[in-house]
């Protein structure tokens, strides 16, 4: 069986795939950043960075409706600030009667509330475009770009290697338990063992797939060093930026910064 | 099959943009420091085993057993990863887990990436190993006290993350503290169980499968504290967990305290601009600026949208006959 | 009396698109040993993961006489004893007798019960003295044995293997034979092992992308060599 539906990488040809990797990593760093900036309430600027990350998601190819379902996935965290609708101080927009208590929804609150989710919204489709029209090596050479320490990189990029090789590992070890957890015929019997046992089990299979992953990284750091690795980390030099994509950066930058100006003078 | 979200990752927009800074500012000291140890100590084998590491970390979060009522219980790893590698290498390993789960899969936000970093990959690691090597020291090194600590190292880490998460939130302003810490330290109470009890059944197989590697990950905690690099995680964690438990309840029963805080700190989204004097409320007679603002901005976002939908359909027209060729 | 296995007109597709089953009709009798064979890709490990409902295609699928479905699946699972490919998945407890005992224990049967269950699926596979070994530390072949107990101690009805016999150096593939011989239950095993199959399955079922080709007596369709090449198979001599 194989994991590689986790992968998020969608290869299409599209101008935003073929955007150097560098420059898709800082605009949707500066967009996510442009939209934490943004002021509470400022609807309309909202509404601009939405439909600037909706052209994204066109021009990509990737499917709109694809982007909006894995944007999807933070939704529940939404809930966490839920409360923020009462507790805000401000004018009363509704009132609620729960027995002995009284909710006030108050206008601020909503809007507040709103705005997080929005931002938070936004925030995820920019990211998920990120991650679906670029693959992970050239995210790799993006984060060596914004100067992350080469080791930390190496390790990234190890990791990304053998993370769809443990997964299936994973997978198919659940799947064996999956395999061995049966009902006997005889109806009184107490099925699924104790809690503690279950935890112990789940414990173990992870005990083992780390002990198998500390065992196959001694066969990976031998073959490594049969190829000449001695400890320090080389990678190929990244070549320049293109003069396209160096306009597409800093007109990026430019709308974004816009928009922010237009947020504060108008909103704040 | 999906990725399923833990509740300690925090998206975006949830953190004010301060303490999103912070945190970030902080992770980053912290895991330069982190790799400069890790360099120090383990020389040449090190991007082999995080590596591969951090995908079993990844891999082991998808682990799951029943708790009953249809909930399961799941693997968070900081403590496992402190107890086989150490502090240092275990937060290194934990930083790529969490910027992975970030970047990929949109698990955790990217401007509170190094909040998330830090709840996870040093506050976990750290309270972990405190809490490991304090009961191996009481036990005297022996098997119970590794089973013990492991637990409670587990379950102290998952504890510990979720109230620095819920008062980064209250700090943010996003949830206040009288519901987010009590919310959160429940929750994870519980779920830190689940932690514990995994935890323990990992470390019982390795002291079976392999023992050799516990002392060595003893050894690494232990030999090395004898510089300053393992004291230091020690000491920094029983500060962060001493600190957040004390900060927890008084946030709690002080949520405008936070509030006030927040409103300070947050200076960034509700500023007040001078412009606001000069334009009035009101260009169009019954119809706020506000208004008039989102619904020209409605039009103008559509039709960007509409002009870019129909200039990528147009382009792609014209693309086909060249491909059917 | 029941079919052993019953399986009509399954079919299945992966999430990722890929058809691997294409209305696979096949009825195994109680006692019966069939070996499974075909090229990689054929879809048999695909159609023997849908007897315990691991996966869940269109079509009927029917385990003793009980129809694979969701509310089933608890039940099937104790009838039909599945021993994986590599054995490094099935074995996921620190010690031989955790691992043996999972399937009962589950079950939720008695400690005492447990240990008999315990007991006899090792001498079964002839490994009474591992008990207490720790699986990580075994060889290949004690593993597969040990995947084999297993599985055993759940007393099932049926018994299905994936390659039983990769990976083996031939004292351990002989010693493996054996033991499959001495086995009484129903049983399936997809292998290319060709010699292991003319020696012990009397019958035989060629896949091929993702459909039955042939269905018959191993004596007769190991003579039919157009055939065997045709599906990627060769005749053992």
């Amino acid at each position: 069986m194989h994991v590689h539906f986790l992968d998020p990488y969608r290869p299409r040809r599209s101008p935003v795939h073929s955007l150097d990797g560098r420059v898709k990593l800082v605009l949707a760093l500066a967009f996510i950043f442009s939209v934490a900036l943004t002021p509470s309430g400022a609807w309309p600027v909202y509404i601009l960075l939405f439909s600037l990350v909706l052209c994204a998601e066109v021009i990509s190819d990737l499917g709109v409706r694809y982007v909006l379902k894995r944007s999807l996935l933070a939704f529940p965290f939404v809930l966490a600030a839920l409360p923020v609708i009462f507790t805000t101080s401000g004018a009363a927009a509704l009132e609620l009667t729960l027995g002995p208590w009284t909710l006030a929804i108050t206008q601020p609150g909503l809007e507040r509330f709103l705005s997080i989710a929005c931002k938070s919204w936004i925030s995820v489709q920019a990211a998920v475009v990120l991650a679906a029209s670029t693959p992970f090596p050239d995210l790799l050479a993006a984060m060596r770009a914004i100067h992350v320490p080469r080791l930390l990189v190496a390790i990234f990029s190890l990791m990304w290697r053998y993370l769809f090789v443990l997964v299936d590992e994973a997978l198919r070890l659940m799947r064996a338990r999956a395999a061995r957890s049966a009902r006997s015929a005889d109806p009184a019997l107490k099925v699924g063992g104790s809690l503690a046992w279950r935890a112990r089990v789940a414990g173990g299979i992870a005990g083992s797939l780390f002990l198998r992953a500390i065992e196959r990284s001694d066969r990976i750091y031998m073959a490594m060093v049969s190829r000449g690795y001695d400890g320090e980390v080389r990678l190929m030099p990244s070549p320049g930026l293109r003069p396209v994509h160096w306009a597409i950066l800093l007109s990026g930058l430019a709308v974004l910064a816009f928009l922010l100006l237009a947020a504060y003078l108008f909103w704040a | 099959m999906h990725y399923s979200p833990e509740p300690l990752h925090i998206p975006d927009g949830f953190l004010s943009v301060p303490i999103s800074i912070l945190m970030w500012v902080v992770s980053a000291l912290v895991v330069s420091y982190a790799l400069r140890q890790v360099n120090r100590d383990m020389g040449e084998r090190q991007v082999p085993l995080m590596g591969v590491l951090a995908a079993a970390i990844f891999a082991g979060q998808m682990l799951n057993f029943a708790v009953g009522g249809g909930t399961s219980g799941h693997l968070m790893g900081a403590a496992l990863a402190a107890i086989l590698l150490g502090p240092w290498a275990a937060m290194l390993v934990l930083t790529t887990v969490v910027g992975v789960q970030a970047l990929i899969f949109q698990d955790g936000g990217l401007l509170v990436l190094g909040a998330n970093t830090f709840n996870m990959a040093v506050v976990g690691v750290a309270v972990a190993t405190m809490a490991y090597q304090t009961a191996l020291k009481l036990s005297g090194g022996r098997k119970w006290g590794a089973f013990a600590g492991a637990f409670i190292a587990a379950w102290l880490s998952t504890e510990i993350a979720s109230l620095a998460v819920a008062l980064q939130l209250a700090i943010s302003g996003t949830s206040p503290a009288n519901i987010a810490v009590p919310a959160m330290a429940v929750v994870h109470a519980l779920i830190g169980v689940g932690e514990g009890l995994i935890t323990v059944g990992a470390v019982a197989f390795v002291y079976a499968a392999r023992p050799d590697l516990l002392q060595a990950g003893e050894a690494r905690q232990e030999g090395k504290s004898a510089s300053r690099g393992g004291r230091a995680v020690w000491v920094a964690g029983l500060l962060l967990a001493l600190g957040l438990a004390v900060a927890s309840p008084l946030a709690s029963s002080n949520p405008d305290g936070l509030e006030w805080v927040a409103e300070q700190g947050g200076f960034l989204d509700t500023a007040r601009g001078s412009l606001y004097q000069v334009i009035p409320d009101y260009l169009l007679p019954g119809i706020s600026n506000q208004t008039l603002a989102t619904i020209l901005a409605g039009v103008i976002g559509v039709l960007i949208v509409f002009c870019v939908v129909v200039g990528v359909a147009y382009l792609r027209r014209n693309r086909q006959p060249e491909e059917s060729r | 009396m029941h079919h052993s296995i019953e399986v009509m007109n399954l079919s299945y597709s992966y999430p990722d698109g890929h058809q691997a089953l294409r209305g696979v009709s096949l009825n195994i009798q109680p006692g019966e040993k069939v070996a499974l064979v075909g090229p990689n890709g054929a879809g048999k490990s695909t159609l023997i993961l849908h007897l315990n409902g691991i996966l869940a295609g269109q079509g009927e699928v029917r385990v003793c006489g009980m129809e694979a479905r969701k509310e089933n699946f608890s039940r099937l699972r104790a009838m039909i004893g599945m021993v994986f490919q590599s054995p490094e998945d099935q074995l996921f407890s620190p010690t031989v007798y955790d691992d043996v005992a999972f399937g009962p224990l589950y079950q939720g049967l008695p400690p005492d019960e447990v240990r008999c269950r315990v007991e006899e699926a090792l001498a079964a596979v002839r490994m009474s003295d591992y008990a207490s070994r720790v699986s990580h530390h075994l060889s290949m072949g004690e593993k597969k044995r040990i995947a084999i107990a297993t599985v055993l101690s759940m007393q099932p009805e049926v018994l299905v293997l994936d390659e039983p016999t990769a990976g083996l150096d031939p004292r351990s593939r002989r010693s493996l034979i054996r033991l499959l011989d001495e086995l009484p239950m129903t049983m399936l095993a997809s292998t290319h092992d060709m010699l292991m199959v003319r020696e012990l399955f009397p019958r035989m079922v060629i896949m091929d992308e993702g459909r039955v080709v042939a269905d018959g007596l191993t004596a007769e369709l190991m003579q039919d060599v157009a055939l065997l090449e045709a599906h990627g198979l060769e005749r053992p001599f």
